[in-house]
């Protein structure tokens, strides 16, 4: 099955090289095949698994809690602005 | 169904679907013991989990549960046996993890009503579910030269999204629908439902087609819109705009739009548009949720009066009409106060003309919540009561009210500052009575030739004379006998 | 090793330990490249009294540790410095150890080989022309190496247990909710886990004493008590029903292991054990599903590294080219093709042929191993199905490289506990390691299993030249 790497290099937002291109969209192209061989596998009564453990109903209580990360996290920011992240204009809504 | 009306519609019917976000009323975050409340400094009520970190994880709040359960059962949604969590992937600044923590296929309360009051009568319009997800973080554009300054303490709040059935066929509907769902969380406590902090957001879904046609046509998304009355314009320009596009043979394409509130019309985004695959998967760093039929019915306990059982019991119990009712009600506040107040003992009827007709409107003005109003629903009923034992006429009590809205002073106190206090000195309205009189002949003959409206201009010049404070029936009672001589 | 520099530490302090162990660093890091970072200067001495006596500890590039750079060996968390500790570290620390270093690893751990990573690969101390394995492979080779008392690790899909192989020592993968995940960078976040890698047995059962144990940070994790696990050590193991699973027994693997593992049944069965051969029928599908599901849930936890509030930023014009060309920059090939990989398996139209598929195969694989466990209390099978192979060897064909998990992925889809130990060394001297397998929450059995056969062995006491 072909690989649709433009397409889903723009979802996984990565600018890949064009010989980096090729390169992966045919290692993926044959980890694909690979795994195509679940194909065998019957498993339409099979429920699937999303947790190992059969935990449920894991909770926390309403409770505060400051924390006091800011300035240690601000102070390695790659760009700040006052007590801001600070990123390129982002220009519509979306 | 109701059907709109709308000069450009005709052939055309809309049909509305609205999505509304609400953030939970909690103490901490949904998945982090940061807070939750609005106006901190920028970045301060973040932690780890809620900055996305890498290597932390989420733990769900109790509370936001109950309180998204409490909002299901009002809303006769079916509350899920089991459910769990999906991550929504994609990228955007605002965004710390480039996932939200949300619910895709089990969420928590799945398939419900609401009923909306409308001119010809009750409509039930369809919740397609309601669920629980995290906030994201707000980033700030103006005065910024080079950038956007992203804060996070917005991120991870709780907030419960509310999807409409596409059942809403009217500017009206919607704008019904909104403020009665509004009322009903509310009522509930579980938001404070604040247009204005964000904390009640509403996009909606619009598409038209040919009358008759049970095919959906095209969908277009709107946002941005800051208030219910910004919905109900941001839709009807949309309806004509869809409409216009059609009659003229065009063709509408599938898009966001957003409302500009001061050009009053919608805009499209015509931003780049990525190919929206949000990937959603079950999170593992989550584990699956149950709630027993037990427990749903002891949170089921816990609702309070809603909206609609309040407004029939205030019809009921003090004999107002249904529509004043409707209208004490759908604030809770304000149904509060006015309950308050008629527990002061004075006339029901007219507490509510009062709370409806004078002091929802100065507070408006004033731009005042009624929990913040200086006169108290004590300090209402006692202007009432002057005006029922005849202290001061009703005329002279809407003075009285902006004077109290001002000062915070009680009526008894306004009245006796400013020299209000009504006359009922049948020799002294008579005096004013006969020097009205003398000066108006002309209005004298008007009435005596028979022109009744004739009566009301001279009662006017009495209580003008008066300063508005002649005791209105005394003065129609002497002047009908003076002039009857 | 572990047990002996408490005891030391205990009596004089940790000091002499610290400095023996900064000079082997300085010795031989430069051959070996086992850690990312560090700096005698930034080691500060554990001043809580607790079991651990202030001795050193490593841990794994992927563990947060506050103040200390976090990076994942990747470009992309360069200068990502956590404001928090991991709940491993804090724990260690309140155990009262000193962080020594952080180790090499591949890059995001997505890798068999320690090759992938930004910082270079880590060499076999047995054979610096040969991997580590990984993606551990930092962690195991420093404790092989001697660079190291003890270190923490992490494996997904057998990152602690292949380089413990390739390594020559201890490394225990936990019962998936044994070991708190909060701090670890996260991977396949259903398959993550923390665990001990240790010179000794004894050694990987203090360690567990120290970081098991119930997080309410981690909602996947088990509030169960904590036994303490040198309890087992020394129980033997008459009785004990150890099963060997047909389908590890297989064409491509390497006959001087097979024959290891096999030598290792023997002894038990003279210790007193019941051997029986076992199936795990869907084994075969094990690298498939992991490279559907894990994948899948790494290019969602990768996506929060855009250069926005930490690490890398590249030179950028617009929001655009800030994630795209940060992402670009800052990963590794391996990291894109796995975030290639897991976002395709996710996207609109092939969820349910790939990643559903994926979660229901998953199913069946756990199912084998609680059937197995219905007829026996322990697995014994291969790590690798090759001893330790030659940098670069596999590092253009990334399916042969996956392959080499082959025996150790299953474990992570069932969440099963699991231990690599040595079992000899092949004709060149390269070290061989074996696997135990128990049920969940069931380390105490390979506690018990993996000591009894490491005292009747010792294949601890040697040690690379180097």
């Amino acid at each position: 099955m072909p690989f649709e790497i433009e397409q889903i290099a723009e979802l996984a937002r990565l600018s890949l090289k064009p010989e980096e291109k090729a390169k992966l969209k045919k290692d993926l192209e044959s980890i694909l095949a690979y795994v195509d061989e679940l194909k065998k596998v019957d498993t339409e009564k099979v429920e699937p698994t999303s947790h190992v453990l059969n935990l449920e109903n894991i909770f926390r209580k309403d409770e505060v809690r400051p924390s006091s990360v800011r300035d240690e996290t601000l102070k390695h920011a790659p760009s700040r602005e006052g007590n801001f992240f600070k990123v390129p204009k982002v220009i519509d809504q979306e | 169904m109701v059907q709109a009306e709308s000069k450009t519609l005709g052939r055309y019917e809309p049909v509305i679907g609205l999505e509304v976000h609400v953030q939970l009323a909690t103490r901490s975050k949904l998945f982090c013991p940061c807070p939750a409340q609005f106006g901190a400094e920028p970045n301060l009520n973040t932690c780890p989990v809620c900055l996305g970190l890498p290597g932390s994880l989420p733990v769900l709040n109790q509370e936001a549960l109950r309180m998204a359960v409490k909002a299901g059962l009002a809303l006769n949604c079916r509350v899920a046996e089991r459910f769990k969590f999906d991550r929504k992937n994609y990228f955007y600044p605002d965004l710390p993890k480039a996932y939200q923590i949300s619910q895709f296929n089990k969420p928590v309360n799945g398939r419900g009503f609401l009923t909306v009051e409308l001119k010809d009568g009750p409509k039930k319009i369809g919740i397609t579910r309601a669920h629980l997800e995290e906030d994201a973080g707000k980033l700030l554009h103006e005065g910024v030269k080079d950038g956007s300054l992203v804060d996070y303490n917005r991120a991870g709040v709780p907030l419960l999204e509310i999807v409409s059935e596409p059942e809403i066929f009217t500017t009206e509907e919607a704008y019904q629908y909104l403020t009665t769902l509004k009322a009903i969380l509310q009522y509930l406590e579980v938001s404070d439902c604040d247009m204005e902090k964000g904390s009640l957001r509403c996009d909606a879904n619009i598409s038209i087609r040919p009358r008759g046609e049970k095919k959906l046509g095209t969908k277009v998304e709107i946002k941005n819109m800051n208030s219910f009355r910004a919905v109900e314009r941001a839709l009807q320009f949309e309806i004509e705009r869809q409409t216009g596009v059609l009659t003229e043979g065009g063709r509408l394409t599938q898009e966001t739009r957003l409302w500009n509130e001061s050009r009053g019309e919608t805009f499209s985004m015509r931003s780049k548009e990525y190919a929206h695959d949000y990937r959603y998967f079950p999170e593992p760093d989550l584990v699956p949720f149950t709630l027993s039929r037990a427990e749903v019915e002891a949170i089921r306990r816990t609702l309070p009066e809603l909206p609609n059982e309040r407004i029939q019991r205030l019809v009921k119990d003090y004999g107002i009409s249904e529509y004043d009712s409707a209208r004490l009600v759908q604030e809770k506040a304000v149904a509060e106060y006015y309950e308050a107040s008629v527990k002061e003992g004075v006339s029901a009827k007219l507490a509510a003309n009062w709370i409806l007709s004078e002091l929802l409107g100065h507070l408006k003005e004033a731009g005042t919540a009624i929990q913040g109003s200086k006169v108290s629903a004590q300090s209402l009923a006692g202007l009432i009561r002057l005006i029922e034992n005849n202290t001061i006429s009703g005329k002279i009590a809407k003075d009285v009210l902006p004077e109290m809205l001002a000062t915070g002073k009680s009526a008894e106190a306004v009245v006796k500052e400013k020299g209000l206090v009504q006359v009922t000195d049948v020799k002294l309205i008579e005096t004013v009575v006969l020097k009205i009189i003398q000066a108006n002949p002309k209005g004298v003959e008007d009435f005596r030739s028979g022109k009744k409206q004739a009566a009301g201009f001279l009662v006017g010049q009495v209580m003008k004379e008066t300063q508005g404070k002649a005791n209105p029936k005394l003065v129609n009672e002497i002047l009908e006998k003076k002039l009857a001589k | 090793m572990l047990k002996e520099s408490i005891r030391l530490a205990a009596r004089e302090g940790a000091e002499r330990i610290i400095e023996s162990l900064t000079q082997r660093v300085r010795e031989v890091d430069s051959r070996v490249n086992a850690y990312v970072q560090f700096d005698p200067k930034k080691i500060q001495r554990s001043q809580t009294k607790g079991p651990l006596a202030g001795v050193p500890v490593s841990v794994k590039d992927n563990i947060c540790t506050r103040g200390w750079e976090t990076t994942c060996a990747s470009k992309i968390l360069e200068g990502f410095i956590p404001p928090y500790d991991a709940t491993v570290v804090e724990k260690l620390r309140q155990a009262g150890a000193t962080i020594f270093g952080k180790c090499n690893m591949d890059e995001f751990a997505f890798g068999s080989s320690c090759e992938t990573s930004a910082y270079g690969p880590t060499r076999n101390p047995w054979d610096l022309n040969r991997v580590p394995g990984g993606s551990s492979g930092g962690s195991a080779a420093a404790v092989a190496a001697g660079e190291a008392v003890a270190a923490l690790g992490s494996d997904t899909g057998g990152s602690i247990r292949l380089p413990a192989a390739f390594c020559g020592v201890v490394g225990l993968k936990p019962t998936y909710g044994r070991v708190s995940r909060y701090g670890l960078v996260a991977f396949g976040s259903s398959f993550d886990q923390i665990g001990p890698i240790t010179k000794t047995v004894e050694d990987s059962a203090l360690l567990m004493n120290v970081i098991a144990g119930h997080d309410e940070r981690d909602s996947t994790s088990a509030d169960l008590p904590v036994p303490d696990y040198t309890k087992a050590l020394g129980r033997g193991v008459k009785g004990l029903r150890i099963g060997l699973p047909r389908e590890f027994f297989v064409k491509g693997l390497d006959p001087e292991i097979e024959k290891s593992v096999r030598e290792a049944a023997r002894i038990y069965q003279k210790m007193g054990a019941v051997i029986k051969e076992v199936n795990l029928p869907h084994t075969k599908y094990s690298v498939a599903v992991y490279y559907i599901v894990a994948v899948a849930e790494a290019s969602s936890n990768l996506g929060r590294f855009d250069g926005v509030q930490y690490g890398f930023r590249a030179a950028h014009g617009n929001l655009r080219d800030l994630y795209f060309e940060t992402r670009d920059q800052g990963f590794g090939e391996e990291a894109k093709r796995r975030i290639l990989l897991g976002t395709f398996v996710l996207s609109a139209g092939y969820y349910e042929a790939y990643y559903l598929k994926g979660q229901k195969v998953r199913t069946l694989i756990r199912e084998d191993y609680t059937k197995a466990f219905d007829e026996v209390d322990l697995l014994l099978t291969p790590v690798s199905p090759t001893p330790p192979f030659k940098l670069g060897e596999k590092l253009t064909d990334p399916l042969t490289m996956y392959l080499s998990d082959i025996f150790t992925i299953s474990v992570n889809l069932a969440g099963v506990p699991a231990m690599a130990l040595p079992s000899g060394f092949t004709k060149s001297g390269l070290p061989i390691g074996m696997q135990l397998i128990a049920r969940p929450f069931q380390e105490e059995t390979i506690f018990q299993a993996a000591h009894a056969y490491e005292q009747e062995t010792k294949w601890f006491k040697q040690n690379p030249k180097l």
